[in-house]
């Protein structure tokens, strides 16, 4: 027994060595082919960003590019002016959050409507289009004319910008079930709520969450562009970025842009991990 | 258009329905067939044939433009031409669909469910969700659904059009298995003539623009029937001969 039972020992001692150092091997391909790639070209943006404020700049010219210590210094490191920043990013972000919550439940409830009655399809698209179309910046002087200069028209702003995905996505979604399973309910002669429910909503579920991701990035653009026209009560991160501009204080200005794009960024992945929560289990991305 | 729950010897029945679409196109025309209880029936013919058609005028999909149609549609399982599963359910969420919008009770419906998902050879698959599944088990999934109802009639769309021969051919031999097990009548519509012989009592086949039904055979071959019948000279022969006559309609 024991003679036979000891190459057995060796060979599983061998093979999990192999698995191990294969794992290694993985772990070390994985880091050089997608991890460090991204790392060599941050590092060489910073390079070009030190290069640039110190030799492309003279120093009278240098406040136009502010080298990247003194950014963090300044902008990150100061907790008086790192907390004002934080500060107005918070203010736009609840803009923002206000904004996306009022266009989800306005485009939802329309794109539904949309789908249960031709005559409302047709007679709400041509505007919800035209929506999309106006340039937002034509229509801001009237909306601070209409609604003041405060909270109410940069949230407005934000639906305005976001809206049109939701109910485009919604909309073809809701209608994207396929021919057989509405057969399959029609056979079982269920009430258009029924359809609804067990059907066009769930299968409308990808093209949904695929919206929100959009409209959620959208709305905190909206939030942004709100604050250059509408700045009544605390500033957001738009007025604070506008401020910046105006009294050359390159440091924060960077700080806030940096932080901005951190927050567009922590929306879209947000909306990403939710909608894997939601429907990752059985629905599976086509591209990538 | 009435319904026929008891009384006569026929479970379908169609006589003299046309169809003809909005559009000028004439579907079918004088299509007239039994179903009877514990029968097979196949339909063959060319894509494009209006086979399909049949199918969805026999459930109430489609009103046709003449004729009568018999057939309680209470007692209907209809399995499509793909499995046409909802992606968000798993199998066993899937298998429950009909029962749960029949309003039939939890635990009606979970045992139902369960019973059908074993009958199709499915069992350990419950959790699983369409995208994990082959072509040949959502098929399967699709047959349990209906089973669930316990349909005195099954349609079938050429429901194994889209999977690969070997695959098909072991759905063949499952499906005859079902049928002689759980006792319903089959409406068959198919452009395989093999499958068509191998599967049924008897085989209409359809000629095509306007669909009408050219020629009828009865297949001789009893119950339980074995994997072998293939390979049958008998079965070649019959085969053969309905290949021709599929032949002569649309020569």
């Amino acid at each position: 027994m024991r003679q036979l039972k000891d190459p057995d020992l060796i060979d599983v001692d061998a093979s999990e060595a192999i698995l191990s150092s294969e794992l290694g091997e993985k772990g070390i391909r994985r880091w050089t082919e997608s991890i460090l790639p991204p790392i060599l070209l941050g590092m060489a943006f910073l390079g070009l960003w030190y290069f640039i404020s110190y030799v492309v700049l003279d120093e009278k010219r240098r406040f136009l590019l502010r080298p990247p210590h003194e950014v963090f210094l300044v902008g990150f490191a100061n907790w008086k002016n790192f907390s004002e920043i934080l500060a107005g990013l918070w203010s736009s972000t609840i803009v923002a959050v206000i904004g996306l919550a009022l266009a989800i439940t306005i485009g939802l409830t329309l794109a539904t409507l949309m789908s249960q009655n031709k005559l409302i399809e047709r007679a709400v698209f041509p505007y919800a289009v035209t929506l999309q179309a106006v340039p937002i910046l034509a229509i801001v002087p009237l909306i601070g004319f209409w609604f003041g200069f405060g909270l109410n028209a940069r949230v407005i702003v934000c639906v305005i910008i976001s809206l049109f995905p939701i109910i485009v996505n919604t909309l073809f979604g809701l209608l994207s079930a396929p021919r057989g399973l509405h057969d399959l309910l029609t056979l079982q002669r269920v009430s258009r709520w029924t359809r609804l429910r067990k059907l066009m909503f769930p299968a409308a579920l990808p093209a949904i969450f695929a919206g929100f991701r959009i409209s959620a990035g959208l709305s905190v653009i909206g939030a942004i562009v709100g604050d250059f026209f509408f700045g009544r009560g605390d500033p957001g991160i738009g007025q604070l970025l506008q401020r910046y501009a105006n009294r050359l204080m390159g440091e924060q200005l960077l700080a806030s842009i940096i932080m901005s794009s951190l927050l567009g960024v922590v929306v879209f992945q947000l909306f990403g991990w939710i909608k894997e929560k939601a429907i990752g289990k059985w629905h599976q991305e086509q591209s990538g | 258009m009435k319904t026929n729950a008891n009384s006569s010897a026929k479970v379908l029945s169609l006589s003299k329905v046309g169809m003809k679409f909005p559009d000028g196109t004439e579907a079918l025309r004088d299509v007239t067939f039994d179903v009877e209880p514990r029968e097979f029936v196949s339909i063959v013919g060319p894509s494009g044939c209006g086979k399909s058609t049949i199918l969805r005028i026999a459930s109430g999909l489609l009103k046709q433009t003449s004729g009568e149609v018999m057939v309680d549609r209470e007692r209907l399982g209809y399995v499509f031409q793909d499995a046409t599963l909802m992606d968000w359910r798993t199998v066993q969420g899937n298998v429950e669909l009909l029962a749960e919008l029949q309003g039939f009770s939890a635990e009606e419906k979970k045992q139902r469910a369960r019973d059908a998902i074993e009958l199709v050879g499915l069992k350990g698959f419950e959790n699983h969700y369409p995208n994990a599944l082959s072509g040949g088990m959502k098929m399967r999934v699709s047959l349990a659904r209906t089973l669930t109802l316990k349909p005195q009639v099954f349609l079938f769309d050429e429901p194994f059009g889209a999977v690969d021969e070997i695959t098909r051919t072991h759905l063949n031999e499952e499906t005859l298995k079902l049928f002689e097990h759980e006792c319903f009548a089959g409406l068959f519509i198919t452009h395989s003539i093999s499958e068509a012989v191998f599967l049924s009592t008897r085989v209409h086949v359809m000629s095509s623009r306007p669909g009408t039904i050219v020629a009828t055979y009865d297949i001789p071959f009893g119950y339980p029937r074995s994997p072998e019948l293939r390979f049958d000279p008998a079965f070649g022969e019959l085969s053969g001969t309905i290949s021709h006559a599929l032949k002569e309609a649309h020569a």
